[in-house]
């Protein structure tokens, strides 16, 4: 390698923060991945669209390794993905997840799902923990319910702290898998309104979701999965007023037209 | 003497069936390897069969005299010994059982922050386990309670033995056995009470 292509790289291990190149990945039988290739530089909020069982969640899974794929690199921040032990869960601690089903430790009080990676992980002291915690808290809303248990909480509410319990590590990601998916309707917003704001903060955030809205307002770029491959990607304004590929042309005509 | 073995057992059997779930669950194959094999052998030996060998096999064979000289307390050591390596087969299932419980997504939740395998086992997993089992558990622990008369064979002066020294010196083998029968009620129904209100109360919310 040359000096020139090493500084160039190097330049560009600032910019792109999360790469994924020829990445392959079966379920058996299934073909899942199929040469995935992906870029999203830093502060990009990409959002993966697509039919079920297209492979986005599997894709966003991936990038956290919680999915090991069969082939391919998968690289944070300029360093490739450990394969497992310590540094791959360093490497976790510095990727935010929501899930669909938000995954709220259910024997701990909202606050402690705040303050558990901060002090295990991070190993802050309590006091910092929970302050940072009841902060983190209130900038979802959620500040009041500090102290009641996941269960007693609305589908909502618990993706808002699972929000605030993955902002508590200072991800320099954050990926997001299906957020709004098991929510009652009138709860959507209010997700969506705190994953907005982070938008707007800056974040860098990869977002597999079903909420075209979402998208059209929040993303810098919509990334169209189906069949286990990217099909296309574009900004969300041509994505949807002017899709290439058929496939795509054929989802938006599914979803958009009632 | 009883209730002495009782406590002590089943603190070791607690404390090492618990090593043997997580080794069961373990990502190492060779743990998981020697978890397996540890629990369907030593589950399916009679616990007299544990308790003599512990006995005749391990201090009268291979010397091993657990720090003591005193046969009494050399036989206390050796029947608390094969009473927690038994039941501690049952509590490693019985867990196992419980972890099975916790949802997938506890653990890959706790992995996406950044815990460890042996940290997500600890604070989220196990924690979560523990409480979903807490009435089976109840179950070994009579089970552990009741099965200390096993010791009686190899001269611990336990309840039993106790039982079949009175019986001997005294006619009255209706009343001195229905004494001790009541005796092992007393000791485990409020057990078995407490811990069926105790795993309710903890019961994890979802």
């Amino acid at each position: 390698m040359t000096e020139a292509s090493v500084a160039k790289d190097a330049v560009a291990a600032a910019e792109e923060l999360v790469v994924l190149k020829g990445v392959n990945k079966h379920f058996g039988a299934l073909h899942v991945l199929q040469d995935i290739d992906l870029t999203i530089a830093r502060g990009e909020v990409v959002v993966v669209i697509g039919p079920s069982g297209s492979g986005k969640s599997t894709l966003c899974r991936t990038i956290n390794r919680l999915e090991t794929i069969d082939s391919g690199d998968i690289s944070i921040d300029g360093k490739p993905l450990p394969e497992e032990g310590k540094a791959l869960a360093r490497l976790r601690a510095d990727v935010g997840m929501v899930f669909q089903s938000f995954n709220l430790f259910a024997h701990k009080t909202v606050l402690e799902n705040v303050m558990l990676g901060q002090i295990k992980v991070r190993k802050a002291d309590k006091k910092a923990a929970a302050e940072k915690a009841r902060t983190l808290l209130d900038r979802v809303g959620v500040g009041t319910q500090a102290d009641k248990y996941p269960a007693q909480l609305s589908g909502g509410q618990q993706q808002r702290v699972a929000i605030a319990r993955a902002l508590a590590m200072d991800p320099k990601v954050m990926l997001f898998d299906e957020p709004t998916s098991a929510l009652d309707p009138e709860m959507i917003n209010e997700v969506l309104e705190v994953m907005q704001q982070l938008a707007r903060d800056g974040m860098t955030m990869i977002v597999v979701t079903h909420e075209m809205g979402f998208a059209r307002s929040a993303a810098n770029r919509v990334v169209f999965m189906a069949d286990g491959r990217i099909v296309e990607e574009a900004v969300p304004d041509q994505f949807f007023s002017n899709p290439r590929s058929d496939r795509a042309k054929d989802f938006l005509s599914k979803i958009l037209h009632h | 003497m009883t209730v002495k073995l009782t406590v002590l057992s089943a603190v070791g059997s607690l404390v090492w069936g618990t090593l043997l779930a997580a080794m069961r669950v373990s990502p190492v194959p060779l743990l998981r390897g020697a978890g397996a094999a540890y629990v369907n052998i030593v589950r399916n030996i009679p616990l007299t069969v544990i308790i003599v060998f512990s006995s005749l096999g391990l201090a009268d064979i291979f010397g091993v005299t657990m720090g003591t000289d005193n046969f009494d307390i050399q036989g206390f050591r050796l029947a608390v010994l094969s009473l927690a390596a038994y039941h501690s087969a049952f509590v490693c299932e019985a867990l196992r059982s419980g972890i099975n419980t916790v949802p997938v997504g506890q653990a890959e939740a706790a992995r996406a922050i950044g815990l460890s395998f042996s940290q997500t086992l600890r604070l989220i997993v196990l924690p979560q386990a523990f409480r979903s089992v807490i009435t089976p558990l109840a179950n070994v622990l009579i089970a552990l309670t009741k099965n200390t008369t096993v010791a009686a064979a190899i001269g611990v002066a336990e309840a039993a033995s106790l039982m079949k020294t009175m019986i001997e010196n005294e006619a009255q083998t209706l009343l001195i056995g229905a004494v001790f029968a009541f005796g092992f009620v007393v000791l485990t129904l409020p057990t078995g009470l407490f811990l069926g209100w105790l795993g309710k109360r903890l019961a994890v919310k979802r």
